[in-house]
């Protein structure tokens, strides 16, 4: 049942709506995990890390602020563009060129009172674990997959058993166009983001031989002139992918590309999107999945109502292209991730494949999606990425199949990539049957 | 070195403009034409209690560029607003919350227009606002609200036939409706790209069988690299026409003779190459369940031709008459009008663009017949052969919301509908275990709905009301949870769930002024505990 005494925090007359939700239970309380007396003070000391300022990143700092959280920081290293101000909502068009990180925090710093942003205007990567052993949850509001793996293998590698301070819970969203999902993830307890990489199969690349000699669609014209006509012509020292100017020199290739092969639809917006893998994005969507992610976190960190992660669904599919539709669940935690598992996961190879062609494989497969593997077997280093001497010594393997190497079915492989520099991925190669 | 290349290219090309620039990651989903659309909109909201999952709406819409809006609100800010609304800040303590919120919203977009009120000069009740403004195209309104109120927004929505947005934020908890003035049809649906292929195998046209016959005639003696390069489109023709030779002139038409079917045409591809095999033919094989098939009518659009426009206005509309073109072509050919994409697959570039062409000229064909006939149904009337192509192209996916009239919250037949639905979804809770299905979020509807106009109510005072208009429901677990739930909040918001629900309302206005995807109809619940929704028909 129902209590009736509120425990205000600082300001009882501001977070009186807040307070009366968080500092009492409510029929749904699990009333053993629970003590409204100590929320709104645990909430004031936490420290919470926001990973993006961004389309979510600015939804979830505003959540937060008002979700009577007071100690926040924020990463993220990219600068405005023209092109964030439809939904990215602290900031204006006199802040294009400014870091993200800085002006969002500085918005709702003065919009909010009382409560302290600290901007970061850096790479996940560019810190340690002591950095994100003081954050007592973390949320992420990123547009890209690896830098998502690279913080939740991260978290995972950081849990300590016998320290509960290790376990920081992380909670992830992700937004395209009317669509998007929000996930809780409790490292090491539940399914992690590696064990749900399948989630975000990677596009089919346009195999090369389209591209160079049979186009048939606007987009192959485009990747022709950006991978081939490009590197063939180097109109400029590299190629800036921001820079009008290089995406108008890629357009002008592409629309003579399908001029010569008589393809229609071939536009500046089309060339800019294919360049730069652009997905659409609405304040509308951002606005649903950051207050879904904040909603979690608040639920987390009051225990005031149970919560998505553990120990039933844990993740929030929506969808609003036709009516809105959400579907939450439970994604189950693999014994065979990589990362939190305790099992080598399965990989079909074909043993007359070369050491070359399994290397470029895990860039593409969907349980992978690793463009820079090294790989070592049991008793022998296969390939190095670096250093150079070491790559150089290993590349001979490369030409070599899976079978002279003297690899045999069943057998475990460990693979790293300069994307997880913490993390080792165990493989289980599974011979093809040849017929 | 870079100059020479840029004399070669016509002088055709420039980039975007700076409004295309700051609109580009929105007009990827639904264009020039949805964005002129959304600035030609004028939105009203009607705010009251804590105000904030409104004010969270228009900030979706704000940023991306509706025309103008207008805020009518009560209240002055208090300290309480401060710790929910995001829109109002230190300064504006004591002033007309209206103001406060059309100030700090406006910021968010200079091409965009805020006026609020109660305003002593222009405007002084929302009597006088609803009858001098310009009509508005939609409006919102936030629950609570005074009976009174609402009979006046529902009575300007019937007479101007605007739209209305009711939404209920309550601690973990909300809802909205929309009541739309009469049935919305929906012609750019959006539907996923994969579902529209659409490639006529069974009823081929002329040009179509002769182009397949004449890359086919010697397809035995066909060089490696033209064998391995035949679209699967002609592969897939080619060996249809011998099964119908074999077959007494049928088609491949059971799951069986199907899979049948994939396993000759699998089979057909040589194998005698470094690859040992061929991608075209993979490619031919693993359509033949989806493109083998013959021609149906889906259910939307069924739905479409089996509706009768009640008012003469809905009946003049050039939908309308597009719809009973298309129906009379439907009846004539037995077909739709072609929808004429041609999805990617290996093949030479002249060949695929040719094939293109044959389905491109004859889906122009189909619609210049449609739109012949619509000016037969109506003479005199001027139709742009732009919109008429674009409905036969997505005819299969046209969609009718709304299609029975809606009711005014108040009611008796919006109480039936209620009992009704009440008793559907409490019946389906009894066999959720079984059938694995969610249970309804129906109870938050009813647990809010019965504060729709009071600030807050005890869970008894709740359930009482809710027992006064669906008898029997007083001691239902769940009707008792989520009252004690909403109880909770005393009529205050969180504003994480007005921010989410803001989120939702803001897409569903989007569509509706767009007429672009697929809106809901009509009510749709969340629940902040479970995350979840739940879309029901209110
Ligand atoms: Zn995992």
């Amino acid at each position: 049942m129902a209590s009736t005494t509120v425990y205000p925090g600082s300001e009882p007359a501001r977070w009186k709506y807040l307070d009366r939700i968080r500092t009492r239970a409510g029929p749904f309380t699990d009333g053993d995990a629970y003590d409204g007396s100590m929320v709104a003070e645990a909430m004031e000391n936490m420290t919470v890390l926001v990973i993006g300022a961004g389309g979510l990143g600015c939804e979830i700092l505003k959540n937060l602020a008002l979700s009577g959280f007071k100690n926040i920081h924020v990463i993220d290293m990219d600068t405005i563009d023209i092109s964030n101000l439809n939904r990215q909502f602290l900031f204006r068009a006199e802040d294009v060129g400014k870091y993200k990180a800085e002006v969002a925090a500085r918005f709702v710093e003065k919009r909010v009172r009382g409560v302290k942003i600290t901007p970061h205007n850096k790479m996940i990567q560019d810190f340690d674990e002591d950095f994100y052993m003081q954050f007592q949850l973390v949320v992420c509001g990123l547009d890209s997959i690896e830098a998502r793996r690279w913080i939740n293998a991260t978290l995972v590698n950081m849990v300590d058993e016998e320290v509960e301070d290790s376990y920081k819970p992380l909670i992830d969203g992700g937004t395209e166009g009317f669509k998007g999902q929000s996930r809780v993830i409790f490292p090491t307890v539940t399914s992690c983001i590696e064990c749900q990489l399948d989630m975000h199969a990677p596009r089919a690349a346009v195999p090369l031989c389209t591209l160079a000699s049979i186009p048939r669609q606007p987009e192959h014209c485009i990747e022709w002139a950006h991978v081939i006509a490009w590197d063939a012509e180097k109109p400029f020292p590299s190629l800036d992918k921001d820079d009008p100017e290089h995406i108008t020199w890629l357009f002008k290739k592409a629309l003579l590309r399908a001029q010569e092969f008589n393809i229609p639809g071939v536009t500046y917006a089309l060339t800019q999107g294919v360049v730069k893998n652009i997905i659409p994005a609405i304040a509308a969507t951002n606005s649903v999945i950051a207050a879904s992610c904040c909603n979690e976190a608040l639920k987390i960190a009051s225990n005031c109502a149970p919560s998505l992660g553990y120990p039933n669904n844990n993740y929030m599919m929506y969808s609003g292209n036709d009516s809105i539709y959400t579907y939450t669940f439970k994604h189950e935690k693999k014994d065979d991730c990589p990362v939190c598992g305790n099992l080598a996961r399965e990989l079909q190879v074909d043993p007359a494949w070369t050491l070359g062609e399994l290397v470029e494989s895990f860039a593409t497969r969907p349980e992978a999606q690793l463009k820079k593997p090294s790989i070592r077997a049991e008793s022998k280093t296969l390939y190095m990425q670096s250093p150079v001497s070491l790559e150089e010594a290993t590349r001979p393997n490369l030409d070599k199949t899976l079978v002279e190497l003297g690899l045999s079915d069943g057998e475990e492989v460990g693979v790293t990539d300069p994307a997880f520099a913490t993390v080792s991925f165990k493989f289980k190669l599974k011979f093809k049957k040849t017929e | 070195m870079t100059e020479i290349v840029m004399s070669q290219t016509p002088p055709i090309l420039h980039g975007p403009s700076e409004k295309e620039k700051k609109y580009d990651r929105q007009l990827r989903l639904w264009a020039a034409s949805g964005q002129a659309a959304l600035e030609s909109a004028n939105l009203l909201l009607v705010n009251s209690g804590a105000g904030v999952v409104g004010v969270e709406t228009f900030k979706n819409l704000i940023l991306p560029g509706i025309g103008r809006f207008a805020i009518y609100d009560d209240a002055l800010v208090e300290e309480a607003d401060l710790g929910v609304n995001f829109f109002v800040d230190e300064s504006c303590l004591g002033k007309p919350r209206s103001q406060c919120l059309t100030e700090l919203l406006t910021e968010l977009n200079p091409d965009v227009h805020g006026s609020w009120y109660p305003s002593e000069e222009t405007a002084p009740s929302l009597d006088s606002l609803l009858a001098t403004s310009p009509v508005f195209t939609a409006i919102i309104y936030t629950l609570p609200i005074a009976p009174e109120r609402l009979a006046q927004l529902e009575a300007y929505g019937r007479q101007h036939k605007t739209p209305l947005f009711a939404i209920h934020s309550a601690g973990f908890y909300s809802y909205f409706r929309i009541s739309l003035p009469g049935a919305f049809p929906i012609v750019d649906t959006h539907p996923d790209e994969t579902a529209t292929t659409d490639l006529r195998l069974l009823t081929p046209w002329p040009e179509l069988v002769e182009f397949a016959r004449d890359m086919t005639k010697d397809i035995d003696s066909l060089d490696a690299y033209e064998h391995g390069h035949l679209p699967y489109v002609v592969i897939l023709l080619y060996y249809l026409e011998r099964w119908k030779q074999t077959h007494e002139g049928r088609y491949p038409s059971t799951y069986k003779e199907k899979t049948e079917f994939r396993r000759i045409v699998q089979n057909a591809a040589r194998a005698d190459n470094p690859e040992g095999g061929e991608e075209n033919f993979d490619e031919a094989a693993a359509a033949v369940l989806k493109t083998v098939v013959p021609p149906s009518l889906p259910s939307g659009l069924r739905e479409v031709f089996d509706y009768t426009p009640s008012e003469p206005i809905e009946e003049r509309s050039s939908f309308w008459i597009v719809a009973n073109a298309i129906k009379a072509f439907h009846a004539k050919h037995k077909t739709l009008p072609l929808r004429g994409n041609v999805p990617d697959m290996k093949a030479k570039s002249s060949v695929y663009i040719q094939l293109q062409n044959i389905y491109k000229t004859k889906a122009r064909q189909d619609a210049a017949e449609v739109l012949e006939t619509a000016q037969s149904i109506a003479p005199g009337r001027q139709f742009d052969p732009a919109e008429v192509e674009l409905f036969c192209k997505n005819a299969p996916f046209v969609k009718l919301i709304n299609a029975t009239k809606g009711v005014d919250s108040a009611s008796s037949t919006c109480v039936n509908v209620l009992r009704e639905v009440t008793a559907q979804e409490l019946a389906n809770d009894e066999n959720a275990e079984i059938t694995l299905s969610p249970l309804s979020l129906l109870p938050i509807y009813l647990a809010l709905r019965a504060t729709s106009h009071v600030a807050s109510a005890t869970a008894d005072e709740i359930l009482s009301s809710i027992e006064e208009t669906i008898p029997g429901t007083k001691d239902h677990e769940r009707i008792v949870s989520a009252a004690q739930e909403v109880a909770r909040a005393e009529g205050g918001e969180l504003h994480n769930i007005a921010a989410l629900t803001g989120g939702m309302v803001a897409q569903e206005m989007i569509k509706i002024i767009t007429k672009q995807y697929i809106p809901i109809d009509n009510t749709c619940i969340f629940d902040g505990i479970a995350s979840r929704s739940q879309v029901l028909r209110l």
